[in-house]
């Protein structure tokens, strides 16, 4: 019997964008259902009715949510080409670097983004630091598990495209080759490499969504 | 069973550093314990967990493995007998995500209530409710998370069992309430009944102390 699978997602979500590249590694076949977060549908509800966030893997009926933990659910059911390190130490790595991401490294990314000009400096440190971090784990490989991309890659590729649109609305060099050679050289490989290039979403539109987002929150935070 | 040189970096009080005592000890693990003095953590903990510098930490065959939900995996994957995580992928998804539930959400209610007065208080409470609420939901009607037996998500949630009664307790506030959460309120007897869980749980009068030394130090901190 062929198996179902559907991807809730939105057009600009780098979490669901994870999910994308994950059934596109392991050449399964689905269907993706574009959500409007601002007018959530019925199905998104039913599925994620604790969250009502994207993405959502449904999978013969059965609803998958949290994007990690969706990754750690792909891999467990289409076990070809896998995404995590098989050795148990290799694996935890890989799951604190992911959560690392997503927490300390995204946080300090978005409070950059966020900061007013005088206050740039000081976000700058933090970011840079955890920049820092990453870049340590890059020493010597392509991708964080070595030649091929993997789970860790996934995980870090929002990211990659972020990173550029970033620098390109707050005109500033935040990776730069000199002080992140390692950082630089995976963005690159990561953002051209052939299962991940073409799912990118439209930068013109991400440049206006994030600029907008921006202007709002400078705007809410100027004192009155 | 020999845990051929394992060693866990605790802190009595730590709800994330019992999901791991917990863990070693569902599955017979013989370790070394190191106790860690919060305001003055040994090189040994700075050195293993150079990022954040927290416990719990598990030292096992020169590795250091960090963040408790981590770790958990780790055990799992190391020590195979009386598996943590069911075995169906869909349902190991199910864990996860529930366990991920509990540290976005009912950590920062739970921690953040212990400093507020009056109507914050209230509104804290109200929240934390909200979120056991919706934990509840992830029981489905059952005893416990892992079915029929303690599993991972119990051993994730269950510093719950002992900590949400004692908060009651200290702020005068209601948390579970029996009525509106039967299923829940059952979950924490079966956890305290646990003959595993039970000897572990951190002595109550220690706990309720520590509670409200802690939230006389964070209120004087806010209201100066």
């Amino acid at each position: 019997m062929a198996e179902e699978v559907k991807l809730f997602r939105t057009w600009s979500s780098g979490y669901a964008l994870r999910i994308v590249w994950a059934l596109k590694l392991k050449g399964i076949e689905y269907e993706t259902i574009f959500e409007d977060l601002t007018n959530k549908s019925p199905s998104l509800l039913q599925y994620n009715p604790i969250h009502g966030k994207v993405p959502v893997l449904v999978h013969d009926g059965k609803p998958v949510c949290e994007s990690l933990v969706i990754l750690e659910y792909v891999d467990e059911t289409w076990k070809h080409n896998p995404l995590l390190p098989q050795d148990p130490c290799e694996k935890s790595m890989a799951r604190f670097w992911a959560n690392f991401g997503d927490d300390k490294l995204m946080k300090s990314i978005s409070q950059l983004f966020i900061a007013r000009e005088k206050d740039q400096d000081v976000a700058a440190v933090e970011a840079l630091e955890n920049l820092k971090l990453v870049e340590e784990q890059l020493k010597g490989k392509k991708f964080f598990h070595g030649e091929t991309i993997g789970y860790l890659d996934l995980a870090f590729g929002w990211f990659a495209d972020f990173v550029s649109i970033l620098e390109e609305i707050m005109s500033l060099k935040l990776v730069d080759g000199e002080r992140f050679p390692h950082l630089s050289s995976w963005i690159q490989h990561f953002i051209d490499a052939p299962v991940i290039r073409d799912c990118w979403p439209p930068r013109d539109k991400m440049i206006i969504k994030f600029q907008v987002m921006r202007e709002k929150y400078l705007a809410a935070a100027t004192p009155k | 069973m020999a845990g051929e040189g394992v060693k866990l970096l605790g802190y009595w009080g730590s709800p994330f550093a019992l999901r791991v005592r917990s863990a070693l000890k569902l599955k017979g693990i013989e370790y070394e314990y190191q106790e860690e003095d919060l305001g003055n953590k040994s090189p040994l903990l700075l050195q293993s967990n150079p990022v954040y510098k927290k416990i719990p930490v598990l030292l096992h065959n020169g590795k250091s493995i960090s963040e408790s939900l981590v770790i958990l995996e780790y055990i799992d994957e190391v020590w195979k007998h009386n598996p943590l995580l069911p075995e169906d992928p869909y349902e190991r998804a199910r864990s996860r995500f529930w366990a991920k539930f509990v540290d976005e959400k009912c950590v920062p209610a739970l921690v953040g209530t212990i400093s507020k007065v009056g109507e914050e208080l209230e509104k804290g409470a109200r929240e934390a409710r909200e979120h056991l609420k919706t934990l509840e939901s992830g029981l489905d009607g059952k005893r416990c998370f892992g079915g029929t037996k303690i599993g991972f998500a119990d051993v994730a949630i269950g510093w719950i069992a002992y900590l949400a009664r004692i908060e009651q307790e200290a702020l005068k506030i209601q948390l579970i309430d029996q009525q509106n959460m039967p299923v829940l309120a059952a979950w924490i007897d079966y956890v305290l009944e646990d003959p595993v869980m039970k000897e572990l749980m951190p002595p109550h009068d220690k706990v309720f102390k520590h509670m409200i030394d802690m939230r006389e130090k964070l209120i004087a901190v806010v209201s100066n």
